[in-house]
């Protein structure tokens, strides 16, 4: 067999000359290697560390919001800048923390979790990052120029976010932004998709699939059916700011509500597409802390299903006070509180786990307590929201603050936070100080409660959302104060567990391998991980298939030496080529972009008719983003095979150019 | 060593776990996805048409229902084609594929040339533009998307047709022309949509 390999390689090798353009870069290491990276793990890495990042940025938005906040009549915002502040607060912490880190953890731990060696289409992932990144410099130019930040709300309600209202290009770049952190959403969802369902390992079967995985299926479903909605009403407001167009120009017949509508088509099931990787990692850590299978499965796995069908169903309830009629509003009340159910039916599994288990409190497993206890607060505060006679009464109010606070960070973060401390020794080898790890969560944890349990009070004694200041004889003077206080110590905590973060990267315990005693086929893996993944395909015998494997070893030794030998016969591991080309495509979009959203269409006397810098600026753009894509193709998908010594270590690469199978 | 087998069997991939080609999925994926696109677009035009502001001219009288009926059977015809496409490289015949692309492309290409008529004479003759109503900013953005999809099939083809030169486009690769054909059908099935919902339902 290895002769037979070897001398089809020096065949091919004649016609292995290719021109210039498709140069193949083969870096392992260095400037280069990361940015023509398609490896899942890189590109999950740079997924997030740029998650993070913004954490930092948002984080400190965050704060101002908070200090402005703090005492009555304060002056250290105006109000143009605090509109900024809330604008850009949300829209980074949404878009910019939790659904990068989130595919962060998709594009790192799902591959590993079906036993695949990467993700079906590995540029087209690398593709959906540099769009990302994108995306993300677009929404936070505005920092940088004189038009500033966006500042009508992360919703961006129309007429508000029309050229009448809004002339500068702080919109343009929102818009913007958001359609291409959209494309990249839905880009990486497809091919999420298809190697979930197409990529699992032999005796993988869906009802055998980690829940981590599972639920992220359900989230690029979700990505996939709901970013369109808002991909089109970003669209529609853009024709109406560059082109004139009527969409939402009432003098012309448009109507300002179609965009709520729209938005919240979109807006609702990306509050599922926040919170269902956090169910999927909670769902991953208690059984594994608590020394336990995961208290009924199947019931997990099909209330996530029910939460993202009927996540569809329930947009209106943020639009309850627009006056849509009693039978709408009934309805979508109806449909608000059946949405309850799947999740308190997951609450009582996770509940059910921890339920006579041998608890080993470490620190995800405090963060994923925390998030039981938090999120079922958040989602208290939702069920009230639910009664549209209630919500009328909290509507835009600082009640509404305290609920989604408690959803997204008590809920969603405290989750990942969770997830990057259980992942962190697989994807770096090294663990997190305890001591400082909980450290950082008790911090966080009482913070997080100051900063904004006082807001439920304060909405109730009605203290609008998004009010840049208050006079001292509201009675809201010392929610407000402590709320603050809150915040300062929130900051501290995180602050504890960056650093905690940083340190332990740099100069942490080194693990060994499957540090928790774990269920899951990822821990089969040495840490960090082999470029390849698995150096055989695991078979998979059982739900938690690693911990089965942990106690069959004979069987599965067996197995091993059998594949090793079928892969052998294959030619040995396929490994695709990295490719430039996808971060080409991105920088080309930006280029577009900028001639979409930031170029002024000129004077019309200096450039008489069509061209002018801005067309000029998106065509440019756009060619090079067309020629990349070209090329993309064109050099095809091909791949080199890696040859292993028994003990894992690389004998060879093969680089004859073996098609992908 | 299975490099030269006999016969490729076109509806099973060994290497999938569900034996569904990897790139079939991703469009049908896509597909759903571009359902949800189209469905905001003809959803916000059927929305509008119900509130129609003074002044803005009936649909009818801007129409022209002949013209639209022979591109829309144009374009019919061009999926007639793709499918034969489909068809003749399973089988290997890349003669019949040639043709049967070219022509795919040909049709493409004349449904483009009535729509780019049909604009320019909205524009200039029935003084309807995407400015001037409301109409014609739901009728233009709707349309001219549809029309955008077309365009990226046609260039799509087109390089398909170059490679089934080179030497790039073989039977083996039949998932990628039946891939291209899965997108060019369903633009043709939302085109059937769009044409009941914004032509025909204007003459009922």
């Amino acid at each position: 067999m290895e002769a037979l390999a070897k001398s089809d390689f020096i065949a091919k090798e004649e016609k292995a000359a290719k021109p210039f353009v498709l140069w193949r870069p083969s870096a392992k290491t260095g400037l280069i290697s990361w940015l023509t990276t398609i490896d899942h793990k890189r590109i999950g890495f740079l997924y997030g560390a740029s998650g993070l990042l913004f954490f930092i940025v948002g984080g400190i938005e965050a704060l101002l919001i908070r200090l402005q906040l703090m005492v009555p009549n304060n002056t250290l915002l105006t109000s143009a800048q605090y509109n900024e502040m809330f604008t850009m607060h949300g829209t980074t912490m949404i878009f910019l923390v939790v659904m990068p880190i989130g595919a962060a953890f998709f594009n790192f731990i799902m591959p590993l979790q079906i036993g695949a060696r990467d993700v079906a289409f590995p540029r087209l992932n690398a593709f959906s990052f540099w769009t990302f990144a994108v995306g993300a410099i677009i929404l936070n130019l505005g920092w940088f120029m004189k038009d500033g930040a966006p500042d009508a709300g992360w919703f961006g309600y129309a007429p508000l976010t029309t050229r009448t209202f809004s002339p500068s290009h702080a919109i343009d770049m929102w818009v913007m932004g958001l359609q291409l952190l959209g494309v990249a959403s839905i880009a990486a969802a497809l091919n999420f998709i298809v190697t979930i369902i197409n990529m699992r390992a032999p005796g993988m079967t869906m009802m055998r699939l980690p829940v981590f995985t599972w639920m992220t299926l359900f989230t690029s479903f979700l990505i996939v059916l709901s970013f369109p909605a808002i991909t089109i009403a970003l669209i529609e407001i853009m024709m109406d700011r560059l082109f004139g167009t009527n969409f939402f120009e009432v003098s012309n017949g448009g109507l300002p509500i179609l965009w709520q509508h729209l938005f919240w088509v979109f807006g609702h099931p990306e509050v599922y597409i926040l919170i269902l990787p956090a169910m999927g990692i909670i769902s991953e850590i208690l059984p594994t802390f608590a020394r336990k299978p995961l208290f009924g499965y199947p019931i997990v796995v099909f209330s996530g299903a029910s939460i993202g069908f009927l996540g569809f169903g329930v947009w209106s309830h943020h639009m309850f006070t627009t006056g849509m009629g009693t039978a709408a509003t009934a309805a979508f009340a109806f449909m608000t509180m059946a949405i309850a159910v799947p999740t308190g039916v997951k609450m009582f599994n996770w509940i059910g786990t921890l339920w006579g288990g041998h608890l080993r409190m470490r620190t995800p497993m405090m963060f994923a307590i925390g998030f039981l206890w938090m999120f079922m607060i958040g989602g208290l505060s939702g069920i009230m929201h639910a009664a549209a006679p209630a919500d009328a009464q909290q509507h835009g109010s600082y009640f509404v603050v305290a609920h989604f606070h408690y959803v997204l960070i008590g809920g969603s973060l405290f989750a990942l936070f969770a997830g990057i401390h259980y992942w962190f020794p697989l994807m770096f080898g090294r663990k997190v100080s305890e001591f400082w790890g909980k450290l950082s969560f008790w911090v966080i944890f009482i913070g997080f409660n100051v900063t904004f349990f006082p807001m439920h009070f304060l909405g109730l004694e009605g203290m609008p959302r998004r009010t840049f200041t208050y006079d001292s004889n509201m009675g809201w003077n010392t929610g407000n104060f402590w709320a603050t206080m809150g915040a300062i110590t929130l900051g501290v905590g995180v602050a504890i567990y960056f650093i905690t973060l940083i340190y332990t990267y740099y100069k942490g315990e080194r693990t060994i391998k499957d540090p928790w005693d774990a269920r899951t086929q990822e821990w089969s893996l040495p840490n960090p991980p082999p470029e390849y993944n698995y150096a055989v395909i695991p078979t998979v015998h059982a739900r938690d298939s690693w911990w089965y494997t942990k106690r069959h070893l004979d069987e599965y030794k067996k197995e091993t030496s059998d594949h090793l030998k079928d892969d052998e016969g294959h030619g040995g591991i396929h490994m695709p080529f990295q490719s430039i080309y996808p971060f080409f495509a991105g920088c080309g979009i930006f280029i577009a972009s900028v001639g979409i959203a930031i170029v002024d269409f000129a004077d019309p006397a200096k450039y008489p008719g069509f061209w002018g810098p801005k067309v000029a600026t998106t065509i440019v753009g756009g060619a090079i983003m067309f020629i990349s894509v070209v090329l993309w193709a064109i050099e095809g998908n091909d791949g080199y095979h890696l040859h292993l010594n028994p003990d894992g270590s690389v004998r060879g690469e093969d680089h004859s150019h073996a098609k992908a199978h | 060593m299975t490099t030269a087998v006999a016969t490729i069997d076109h509806h099973h991939d060994p290497t999938t776990t569900t034996g569904i080609p990897n790139k079939k999925l991703l469009m049908w994926a896509f597909l759903a996805s571009d359902c949800m696109f189209f469905g905001c677009l003809i959803s916000t035009h059927l929305i509008y048409r119900l509130h129609p502001p003074p002044g803005t001219p009936p649909a009818r009288e801007v129409f022209s229902i002949e013209l639209t009926s022979f591109s829309t059977f144009i374009l019919l015809m061009s999926s007639l084609m793709m499918a034969l496409a489909v068809n003749a490289i399973q089988k290997g015949n890349l003669k019949s594929l040639r043709w049967s692309l070219l022509t795919t492309i040909f049709f493409g290409c004349i449904f483009l040339g009535c729509q780019v008529f049909e604009f320019t004479n909205f524009v200039h003759e029935k003084h309807l533009t995407i400015t001037n109503s409301i109409l014609g900013t739901t009728f233009f953005t709707l349309t001219g998307t549809h029309g955008l999809h077309v365009l990226i099939g046609v260039i799509w083809l087109t390089g398909m047709l170059i490679y089934s030169f080179t030497g790039r486009l073989q039977e083996k690769d039949a998932i990628d022309v039946e891939m291209m054909g899965l997108y060019w059908h369903f633009v043709d099935i939302v085109w059937i949509v769009i044409f009941t919902a914004v032509y025909l339902l204007e003459y009922i």
